[in-house]
């Protein structure tokens, strides 16, 4: 580590004030906190935590918490290629493959958004925040893996520039970053993003048979059939496709990240466990969904509505919107009644819009965008009704 | 049945705000505070409710080509639906004078606090709007009510939303040239694609 240090004191001076890159210190400075523990502690006056979490610990942990979610990815990238084309691979074949088509796309987000960030912290002098850590993995995670580059790219910026620093950088958003560049994607360029996309086929000609409809789309079928809609997942074109289990293992067609939900519980037990993501929220996004499922159940208008209700749970993005994009403790509500309205109206919501929008097969993504609008407006009541209740104990 | 699907069409899937972007002017203006917001979305939401049905009745008995033959059979042929503007309009003032005057009788504050902003209500366009699209649209009485009361709670839930959001914006570090209204337009828009998730559904 020592030499580490050496090459940052040695460069440090150019970059201190009256440096010839005075300008740069931040890029710096990211750069120095990055590999070294600040050397600055809170002054006599302020604010005193005494505790090692700072935001890069907090991020960090996070993207720990995604890894499984990202290797899954890839190998199930690989997978569901040999799979379409129709030849038996070897695990090493399938991982490379995956590599090669996953390992770009986070390369692009990564570059476009922390080239932005960088830009902006120059112009705006501030720190630059690690939050784009995070938005610049979960990016990539939730875009199909044939998504061209220049998308992601374009998409990032998006995001990054109208979701984040026009509200000032980190912290400061409405809406979730990740989920505004899906949702620009989804809107600007639908036919990359939705449809019979999930699966890459590339040279290769898909076996007979081959249909890359996902799970969701399966369901926007069976609204307007007969066939019950478990029978349908059944008869897929590959044997065992959407059996139950294997979607919860996310052996199937999807975005790189969303398919398997023991990936995502994974994630969520290192989040929760390192006290970085709200279980509530987590928890109440999947009971709303169930909730919303059986009600539909009752109900029972068409096929997609009689879906047994824990099906809803593991199919499209569920327990990866539920994990890491509903939990995103910057634009989730802040009081703790509040997380339980907030995730369980997002459950309910993703299963209103898979089952009764038949404009989108999922639902996850928008459902929690509204949310994120509304987290706010759920805060101050819950912050009104709390005044309240201790005024009237005030006053007696 | 059809006048519930009507309401909540009006509400979230055919917003007002982020469907037809109308109504912009006191929804950008007067939504700084959540509890200035709810007065003024609560006010749209009784005017709306008021002057799409009373404006039916209008339309439906006085200015629809041959609506006045209730009047005699001299009147069939007469079309006075070139007055549609200014009739809706003056309902729709003359509502508002009541509102107005309700409002500052029950709360000086609040009528303090909407200022200009509330008689200006009588050209929000979202109220006109909510008559032109009745008329379009051939409802009848019951589902012209539900609609005009869930096109004002569809304002209503924006225009406090936004206010919530606004109210957290203070502790943001929003770049000079943006603060204010320029925020408030990028906001409108990101809201808009959230409140996309609705457009498409069928009821």
């Amino acid at each position: 580590m020592k030499f580490i240090e050496d090459i940052f004191a040695k460069v440090r001076p150019n970059f201190e004030k009256g440096g010839k890159w005075e300008k740069f210190y931040y890029i710096y400075e990211a750069h120095e906190t990055l590999f070294l523990v600040p050397n600055s502690t809170t002054g006599a006056t302020g604010v005193q935590v005494r505790d090692a979490i700072d935001m890069k610990r907090m991020m960090m942990t996070v993207i720990i918490a995604m890894i499984p979610c990202l290797l899954f990815g890839i190998w199930n990238a690989g997978h569901q290629h040999y799979l379409a084309v129709g030849e038996v691979a070897a695990l090493g074949d399938k991982l490379l493959t995956g590599a090669i088509l996953v390992v770009p796309i986070i390369a692009v987000s990564y570059a476009v958004g922390l080239g932005i960030e960088f830009t902006f912290a120059t112009i705006n002098r501030h720190d630059v925040n690690e939050g784009f850590l995070v938005t610049g993995m979960l990016i990539p995670l939730v875009m199909p893996a044939s998504i061209p580059l220049w998308q992601v790219g374009l998409a990032t910026a998006f995001a990054v520039i109208i979701g984040k620093e026009v509200f000032g950088g980190t912290g400061m958003n409405i809406l979730n970053v990740a989920l505004t560049a899906r949702a620009f994607l989804y809107f600007a360029y639908p036919s990359q993003i939705s449809g019979d996309v999930w699966s890459y086929i590339g040279d290769g000609t898909a076996v007979a048979g081959f249909s890359g409809a996902t799970p969701l789309a399966v369901g926007a079928a069976a609204v307007e059939g007969t066939t019950p809609m478990v029978e349908m997942l059944n008869n897929s074109w590959s044997t065992g496709l959407f059996d139950f289990w294997n979607m919860f293992l996310g052996i199937m067609p999807g975005s790189i990240g969303e398919t398997s939900t023991l990936m995502c519980l994974i994630g969520a037990a290192i989040l929760i466990g390192t006290g970085v993501g709200s279980w509530k929220i987590i928890f109440s996004v999947f009971a709303g969904a169930f909730v919303m499922g059986t009600v539909c159940n009752l109900v029972g208008a068409n096929e997609y509505m009689l879906l047994p209700a824990q099906y809803h749970l593991v199919i499209g993005g569920l327990a990866f919107g539920a994990v890491f994009m509903a939990s995103d403790p910057v634009t989730a509500t802040q009081t703790e009644t509040g997380k339980w309205i907030y995730g369980f109206l997002i459950g309910i919501l993703t299963v209103i819009i898979r089952v009764f929008n038949p404009a989108y097969p999922e639902g996850i993504m928008l459902a929690i965008l509204l949310m994120n609008v509304f987290a706010p407006l759920i805060d101050y009541y819950v912050v009104a009704a709390n005044k309240k209740r201790r005024l009237k104990r005030a006053t007696v | 049945m059809e006048a519930i699907n009507i309401f909540i069409k009006s509400a979230f899937i055919d917003n007002m705000v982020f469907a037809y972007f109308l109504g912009m002017c006191s929804f950008l203006a007067v939504s700084k505070k959540v509890s200035t917001a709810l007065g003024l979305g609560a006010a749209v939401i009784f005017v709306l409710t008021i002057t799409v049905p009373i404006n039916w009745l209008l339309q439906e008995y006085v200015l629809k080509e041959g609506a006045l033959a209730w009047l005699g059979s001299s009147f069939e042929t007469i079309d006075l639906s070139f007055l549609t503007f200014i009739m809706f309009i003056a309902i729709i003032a003359a509502m508002v004078q009541l509102v107005e005057m309700i409002i500052e009788k029950v709360s000086p504050s609040l009528y303090g606090s909407l200022g200009i902003f509330l008689p200006l209500i009588a050209v929000n366009c979202a109220i006109l709007g909510a008559s032109l699209f009745m008329v379009q649209r051939d409802y009848t009485i019951v589902e012209a009510t539900a609609y005009g009361s869930g096109s004002g709670f569809g304002w209503f839930l924006a225009i406090i939303a936004l206010a919530a959001i606004r109210e957290k914006l203070k502790y943001s570090n929003v770049p000079n040239g943006l603060k204010g209204l320029g925020i408030t337009m990028i906001l409108t828009g990101l809201m808009g694609i959230a409140f996309k998730s609705f457009i498409g559904i069928v009821l």
